[in-house]
């Protein structure tokens, strides 16, 4: 597979944002030399592409909280996500970083809630994350261009670049995003830690990947993969035979705050029977 | 000229060095919370902007205020404010300069500040916000000086100035309506999506900064042979009385399409700030005590009789001035924040070293605008009695 200069870059851009320097074939030390050309990269023919990415959750297929746990802490521990904790073990708000987390009915949908709603509905947990959104706020008000659209729909954050103005965190209507208030690696676990995945640093903003990194090497969203059977999805919309795609299409979905226009791509299934 | 800076009495070293000693002890503290982090801060999660940026804020309209001086001056030749405008142009540079530190205290990776230039981003407000404030204090600093150097050689100031005064005013105006911007266009934060923002911020701008001026100008009065003027200041104390009716005026449209139109979410956060919310009442006592300040001062500056009574007018833009700054430099912000994007209350209250880094950045503000003013004052006594024309 061939690829222009400009695609190299992309993808090499890419990798370096999230650490990857060793899928970048030898780096050179020498810094330049005439003649001497870029670190070259070929693209895994096992990445996975798509127009659009996209994710749906259905919560009626969780049954316990324990199959909540297990897909925010697939996610957290994955990419090395902090764990700031009180003495008394209960989760330090004061530096809380969160990517995916749960979150009762009426708050993930605020609104939403009527008083004769059915119990069940109303005390469901839904799990929420980015929403990558079409139209994202975050990205249209970050001074450094730190934060950005891919063209496969993922907002991606560059934590070289953020300069840790949180303006993004402002705009977010969804809450998704965290900053680290002070040196995150404090609170890793070094048992649990994700080597193959990079630490941040004090003083910027980070939040759901879609899982970018995997998806290049071919792999679903950890959080994905770990939840119950159905639960959740993940997928090309713009494709007509994916497994999003025809959930979407054939049963009530709905996404959070559609009416502020951002064109969210997480969509939560409502009723919950079997799908596809 | 500048050299008249250095040149003080004994009282004037006093305070210079009691204005260092207390930026000395925010740069103690600013270096500690460049080791750790800004969680040295109250900011959190759900509260991400606090004091730093609610002072950046407040600050935006004080810098912008001096066109309040300017336009009577220069559009209207209200000759009154012929020997003044200097200080509402010296009290510009140094607002916007504490602007700039208010940013820079505020950033998670200060280090990488030249980003923004770098990677210059025209669809983000707060590049824009960045150009017109930087623009702003080179144009301010630029007419001030050249001014008070053609006042001090006692000649009419060259022709081209005129240009960059007059380009002043409209960019005073950007200045403040850009950094509204920065709050009215987010989607999501109900109390910000406002139309009349960036209108709130002018009128409480052109209210907050002449009131600082006046006690400014009263200092200056007491403390050195150079008289702004007494009528230039009751120009100004009617300049007050009318932006703070606006400014009223404008919140009680909020008031009116929040609680009117009976979306909760338009009204949350007023009601968090004014009366609290889901028992959290944290901001409620400083918002009445604002709000109690605010008709004080409007009391004393609407009669007439109350207003031309110099210790009077004092205490009422003293009250003005903290009324303002608590509703513009704490409420604004926070109150934005509060419900968070979940409807849910998080409250936030400024750490000690955040409180002192703030002070700190005042400080430094004021050693900027105090040998500022060292040096109009010394041309001034130098020059009294001669009427210059600009
Ligand atoms: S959910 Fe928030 S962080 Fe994610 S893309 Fe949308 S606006 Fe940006
Ligand atoms: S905090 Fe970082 S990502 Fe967010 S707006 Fe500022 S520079 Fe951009
Ligand atoms: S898609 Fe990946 S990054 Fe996003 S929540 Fe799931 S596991 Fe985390």
């Amino acid at each position: 597979m061939s690829m222009d200069r400009r695609q190299f870059l992309k993808i090499a851009g890419i990798s370096s944002i999230l650490g990857f320097g060793a899928s970048v074939a030898s780096a050179t030390h020498t810094i330049w030399e005439p003649g001497l050309k870029p670190p070259q990269v070929e693209p895994n023919p096992d990445g996975l592409i798509a127009k659009r990415w996209a994710m749906v959750v259905d919560m009626s297929k969780f049954k316990t909280d324990e199959d909540i746990k297990k897909v925010t802490t697939a996610c957290h521990q994955t990419h090395n996500v902090p764990d700031f904790r009180n003495p008394d073990g209960t989760v330090d708000k004061k530096f809380e970083i969160k990517w995916i987390w749960e979150e009762p009915f009426g708050r993930t949908f605020p609104g939403s809630e009527n008083k004769f709603m059915s119990e069940h509905i109303k005390d469901m947990p839904f799990i929420v994350l980015c929403n990558h959104c079409d139209n994202p706020p975050c990205v249209r008000v970050c001074p450094t261009q730190a934060t950005f659209k891919l063209p496969n729909g993922i907002t991606m954050q560059d934590m070289h670049r953020c300069i840790g103005c949180r303006f993004c965190m402002a705009a977010c209507p969804y809450g998704a995003r965290s900053f680290n208030w002070t040196d995150p690696r404090k609170a890793i676990n070094p048992a649990t830690e994700n080597k193959a995945y990079p630490t941040r640093t004090k003083g910027v903003v980070e939040k759901c990947t879609f899982c970018t990194e995997r998806l290049q090497f071919g792999k679903i969203p950890a959080c994905v993969e770990a939840a119950p059977k159905g639960a959740m999805f993940f997928g090309d919309i713009e494709d007509p035979n994916s497994e999003v795609r025809k959930i979407v299409t054939s049963q009530l979905t709905i996404r959070r705050k559609p009416e502020l226009g951002t064109g969210p791509a997480v969509y939560y299934v409502i009723g919950g029977s079997d799908h596809a | 000229m500048l050299e008249k800076a250095f040149e003080g009495g004994k009282k004037y070293w006093a305070w210079l060095f009691f204005l260092g000693a207390l930026s000395a002890v925010g740069v103690y503290y600013y270096i500690q919370q460049f080791q750790f982090g800004l969680g040295l801060t109250g900011m959190n999660r759900d509260v991400s902007w606090g004091l730093y940026i609610g002072q950046f804020t407040f600050l935006v309209g004080v810098a912008a205020s001096a066109v309040m001086l300017v336009i009577p001056y220069y559009l209207h030749d209200f000759k009154k404010f012929g020997k003044i405008v200097i200080l509402g142009e010296f009290l510009a540079i140094s607002a916007v300069t504490m602007c700039i530190l208010f940013i820079f205290v505020d950033m998670g990776q200060p280090m990488r500040i030249m980003n923004v230039i770098l990677h210059p981003t025209p669809n983000s407000v707060m590049f824009w916000d960045s150009v017109v404030l930087s623009g702003y204090l080179a144009i301010n600093a630029l007419v001030g000086w050249v001014t008070l150097s053609a006042d001090r050689k006692g000649v009419p100031p060259p022709k081209w100035i005129k240009f960059f005064i007059y380009l002043s005013i409209p960019w005073a105006v950007s200045i403040h309506t850009v950094t509204a911007f920065l709050y009215s266009g987010l989607p999501a934060r109900h109390f910000w999506l406002s139309a009349v923002m960036a209108a709130r911020f002018l009128a409480s701008a052109f209210a907050a900064g002449p009131a600082l001026l006046i006690i400014l100008a009263l200092i200056v009065r007491k403390i050195s042979k150079f008289d702004p003027g007494k009528e230039a200041i009751q120009a100004i104390g009617k300049i007050v009385a009318y932006a703070m009716f606006a400014n009223v005026f404008l919140l009680g449209l909020e008031f009116f399409t929040a609680f009117y139109s009976g979306i909760p979410g338009h009204a949350a956060s007023f009601l968090y700030l004014y009366v609290g919310l889901e028992g959290h009442t944290e901001l409620v006592p400083l918002m009445w005590t604002s709000t109690i300040l605010a008709i004080v001062a409007l009391l004393l500056l609407v009669f007439p009789a109350a207003r031309k009574k110099e210790g009077l007018l004092a205490f009422a833009c003293l009250s003005l001035f903290i009324s303002l700054w608590i509703d513009k430099g704490f409420g604004l912000i926070i109150g934005g924040f509060v419900p968070n994007p979940f409807e849910e209350v998080h409250p936030y209250w400024p750490t000690m070293p955040e409180a002192l880094i703030t002070l700190g950045v005042w400080a430094i503000g004021f050693l900027v605008l105090s040998m500022l003013y060292k040096i109009a004052i010394s041309v001034r006594e130098r020059t009294a009695g001669i009427e210059i024309e600009h």
